[in-house]
């Protein structure tokens, strides 16, 4: 079976637990004002099969001792069938699995579809863009609903997640907010991390490249602090969640 | 041979090393303790130590100000005894000794070429006492008049072109390590009647080498006279052991003093000395004589006495090594043949010394790493990776198994057994160049005259990769004997004009010496070849035919990426040049070896190198040792790593350098902002309790 990708990142650190071999999909439906991925969106990618993917894996397995395999993008639900061939394999290898993903193709209705790549996922990294409906719709495009939908699924069934959640200046960075979202994940019987990732625009020069506009380009990179910020704000929120539980 | 045990040496345990010869390594075994603990024991800089540095800064901001050299002797000759004692603060130096009567006064050393000596004062506005010129001019020959007068005329148009460059042929070879702690296991004395019996047990038929042997061996007692009054000149009697942890510091930097004060070698390393050191501290700490305090006090003092270390040198030279490296490289930790990690808490205590005196290049703090290295030495080690960039790591693995486990790093990677090997230096062969040279049929791009031998060149608009490979294979073929031609003159007249006596006295009389090689340019000439052979690439031509540029047309792999179709292309070259490099007959016996390492001389090396077929335009940069090209490598570090780790130890066996830069952020989640399980589990049960209170 062939896959589409843009790249492979032989030593990535960031997205998930570990060492980790990081194939970037390509294609993705979402467009995020802030993506700094914009040569993900459109386009063929390189074509590539499971069992090439896995040798250049094997090679430099040493490596990757704590960690494993991570599919990211694009958005990799985009090839479901592949990727749900290429995290069978690697699982019969013993390969620890991550997907990270915007969650924006998970059909409620039809969850068997997503549910032959989570059979052969350890982690999903899901990234929350807005916990504000609207908002979430200015941002991305989207509404946040299937999201949401595919955050719950995923601790229904007993798949580990890590909550990502990028903060944007004027976007995301109000506290109530955060709060709030923090409310929503509280509920997640499978959290396992909370990870705020302060904007920034080293995504700028790719947009040029593609003649495309930036669309933040009146807004300042986010400071580490203002992560910080975030990241008590929402550990707040998962904390009033736990307290209404158990005085309900 | 007296079988008791000297009085400095109560406490130790006996073997070899005590009574039958001179053997560091069985007194390390027999007596160092293993440490797997953490940090947290060290201790910080004292009031002494403080003021003594900032005396040492306030320095370095004068002769910042001062344009690079802040005073220069003009009339004394450098040799091990020629200047009378100097100090920072006497009374506060735990260790003493200077290269010079002053601090940072650069001493002047004509014994490689007198020339070098009066550029490098003019360069800063002083002259060499003309008496001193007139000496060394009409008197006493130097190394590099010996060279210049042997050399042929294809010898220095190679030299003149670049494509051999960077030769030690106008300044000292360095790369010799002394086995500087024989100075404070045995005294002086004992080494100087071993080296007596040396001579007197040696061969009596008098061929041209044996007389050359007797020779040094006399020279090599001389130098060790001379390091006694060395010591003497500071007040202390080296003729017998170290009895203390500070008597063995000092002894064994008075060991290094004396060699610095008498060579100017482009790496003046010291060796592996941190393990050896802690035997000494260790027995003071469990006699109670001193404190953790006084301890990393001793170890603070000598290494900032060694990142005091400075030469006169001309702008060229630093142009090349971009600064003024001393390549003072200290090989820490390590594991024994039997297995037992090497790691003391002086290796701690080394590395806290960046704590201390801050971050600085010098010395050149290099980690033989392992994977059976303690976990919490490990940790500590990416801790101040991570916090000081100034830690350098080589495969002990790897290394050990040929050299045991006492041997150390000479610059950057070359790797010997301390005081049983040595090395004859010997920059490099640029094979990015070689590469054009086969493409134009000899004739040197740049200069646009005939260099190497005229063999037919490239015909067509495209090159070939088949007819590409065979004519380079040809060049290769000349190159490497010519190569090993110079360097055999470059050594035999450094060591009749320049020979390093007292750093050879710290050696035992039959050395392994190797005939260290190089190599330039790697990944550009195998991303060329792998342009040539899987891209089009078309020639274009000046007015007399020479190739002076390239078009490319499509894309090709680049080493780099972990791609084997051009990473077997990089381990062809290496392997080819290496095996044409062992035809040759190479001076003194000595074991050919080759080395993919330049960390700053690639830019000056790139500016002497035409276009090339990779595209890489005429005067960028060569990425520098065995590295992708800036930018190619687009798969990420593991992928990087991994083309590097194919090229073969075997035939690089004089060290492999990859040099490694990332921003912090792409290590690892930056526990600020990111919250994992324990924190969870923390707000978890808190909220549960907070809950249940209400």
């Amino acid at each position: 079976m062939t896959g589409f990708i843009h790249s492979i990142e032989s030593f990535g650190t960031v997205d998930g637990p570990g060492i980790r071999f990081v194939i970037f999909f390509q294609g993705c439906p979402m467009r995020c004002l802030y993506c700094h991925n914009p040569d993900t969106w459109e386009g063929r990618g390189k074509p590539v099969t499971v069992e090439e993917l896995l040798r250049q894996y094997e090679r430099n397995k040493e490596f990757y001792k704590n960690g494993g395999i991570t599919a990211t993008g694009g958005e990799p639900l985009l090839q479901t069938a592949f990727l749900a061939a290429l995290f069978r394999a690697a699982k019969e290898r013993g390969i620890h699995t991550c997907l990270d993903t915007s969650g924006i193709c998970y059909d409620p209705s039809h969850p068997e579809e997503t549910d032959t790549v989570l059979n052969v996922t350890d982690l999903v990294m899901l990234d929350i863009k807005h916990i504000d409906d609207d908002r979430h719709r200015s941002l991305t495009g989207h509404s946040n609903g299937t999201i949401l939908a595919f955050a719950a699924h995923c601790s229904d069934r007993g798949i580990p997640l890590w909550i990502r959640h990028v903060i944007v200046p004027g976007w995301t960075d109000d506290a109530d907010e955060q709060e709030r979202l923090g409310e929503c994940i509280g509920g997640l019987k499978t959290l396992k991390a909370v990870d705020c990732l302060p904007y920034h625009d080293m995504g700028k020069p790719k947009y040029a490249a593609l003649g495309i506009p930036y669309p933040l380009a009146d807004t300042p990179p986010a400071t580490q602090e203002a992560a910080q910020q975030a990241r008590l704000h929402i550990l707040n929120g998962i904390r009033r969640h736990i307290q209404k539980n158990h005085s309900n | 041979m007296n079988t008791d045990l000297a009085k400095e040496w109560e406490g130790f345990t006996p073997g070899r090393w005590s009574n039958s010869s001179i053997n560091v390594r069985d007194f390390i075994q027999k007596n160092f303790t293993p440490y797997d603990g953490d940090e947290s024991f060290l201790e910080g800089p004292t009031d002494a130590t403080k003021t003594l540095w900032e005396q040492v800064m306030e320095l370095s901001r004068q002769e910042r100000e001062a344009g690079g050299v802040l005073d220069m002797d003009t009339k004394i000759v450098s040799t091990i005894t020629s200047h009378g004692a100097g100090y920072l603060n006497q009374k506060l130096e735990r260790i003493v000794g200077l290269q010079t009567d002053k601090p940072f006064k650069r001493a002047l050393q004509p014994f490689g070429g007198i020339r070098m000596a009066q550029q490098a004062c003019k360069a800063y506005g002083y002259e060499v006492d003309p008496q001193i010129v007139e000496v060394f001019t009409k008197y006493r020959k130097t190394h590099n008049q010996g060279v210049f007068d042997a050399y042929t005329p294809e010898m220095r148009l190679a030299r003149k072109s670049a494509i051999l460059t960077g030769l030690p042929d106008a300044y000292g070879r360095g790369r010799i390590i002394g086995d500087y702690r024989r100075v404070a296991l045995y005294g002086v004395d004992r080494l100087i009647e071993d080296k007596e019996h040396q001579k007197a047990t040696h061969f009596v038929r008098m061929t041209s080498e044996n007389i050359r042997l007797r020779e040094e061996l006399s020279e090599q007692i001389n130098a060790l006279h001379e390091l006694k009054e060395l010591g003497k000149i500071y007040g202390f009697d080296i003729s017998r052991p170290a009895a203390t942890a500070q008597e063995a510091v000092q002894w064994l930097y008075f060991g290094y003093l004396a060699a610095v004060k008498e060579q100017n070698g482009a790496a003046m390393s010291l060796g592996r000395t941190s393990t050896f050191l802690d035997i000494y501290l260790e027995r003071d700490l469990q006699k109670g004589l001193i404190t953790e305090s006084e301890a990393q006090e001793l170890i603070d003092h000598f290494i900032m006495k060694l990142r005091m270390v400075k030469f006169a040198r001309t702008p060229d030279y630093n142009a090349l090594f971009s600064g003024d490296p001393t390549w003072v490289t200290e090989s820490i930790g390590g594991v024994s043949v039997d297995g037992q990690h090497m790691v003391t808490k002086t290796s701690f205590r080394y590395l806290n010394t960046l704590n201390n005196l801050g971050t600085a290049p010098e010395p050149n703090m290099t980690i033989l790493w392992s994977t059976r290295l303690p976990q919490n030495f490990k940790r500590f080690c990416a801790k101040m990776s991570i916090r000081t960039s100034s830690i350098q790591y080589e495969n002990d693995d790897m290394m050990r198994v040929i050299h045991g486990d006492d041997y150390a790093i000479a610059c950057c990677v070359s790797s010997m057994r301390v005081g049983k090997e040595m090395q004859f230096f010997g920059a490099r062969a640029n094979l990015a160049k070689c590469l054009l040279y086969a493409i134009n049929g000899g004739v040197d791009e740049v200069m646009k005259v005939q260099v190497g031998p005229k063999y037919r060149p490239v015909e067509g608009e495209y090159l070939d990769y088949d007819d590409v490979i065979d004519k380079y294979d040809q060049m290769m073929e000349w190159l490497a004997g010519l190569y090993v031609n110079t360097l055999n003159i470059i050594h035999f007249m450094h060591d009749k004009y320049s020979y390093e006596r007292l750093q050879m006295a710290l050696h035992d009389r039959d050395v392994k010496r190797y005939f260290a090689t190089g190599i330039a340019g790697l990944s550009v000439a195998a991303d060329s070849l792998s342009a040539i052979k899987y891209a089009k690439v078309k020639c274009i031509r000046d007015e007399n035919g020479i190739v002076v540029d390239y078009e490319t047309e499509g894309d090709f792999p680049k080493y780099g990426n972990d791609d084997d179709r051009v990473d077997e292309i990089a381990v062809w070259i290496v392997r080819t040049f290496m095996d044409k490099i062992r035809k040759h007959h190479t001076y003194r016996d000595s074991v050919p070896t080759m080395s993919i390492l330049t960390i700053t001389s690639n830019v000056v090396y790139g500016k002497k190198t035409g276009s090339t077929p990779d595209g890489r335009k005429q005067g960028v940069p060569l990425a520098p040792g065995a590295n992708p090209m800036h930018g190619r490598d687009s798969s990420g570090a593991v992928a990087s790593l991994a083309s590097v780790a194919k090229l073969p130890f075997r035939h690089a066996q004089d060290g492999i350098s990859n040099t490694f830069s990332i921003v912090p952020d792409a290590l690892g989640k930056n526990t600020a902002v990111f919250a994992g399980e324990p924190d969870l589990e923390a707000i978890l049960q808190n909220a549960e309790g907070d809950a249940h209170e209400e």
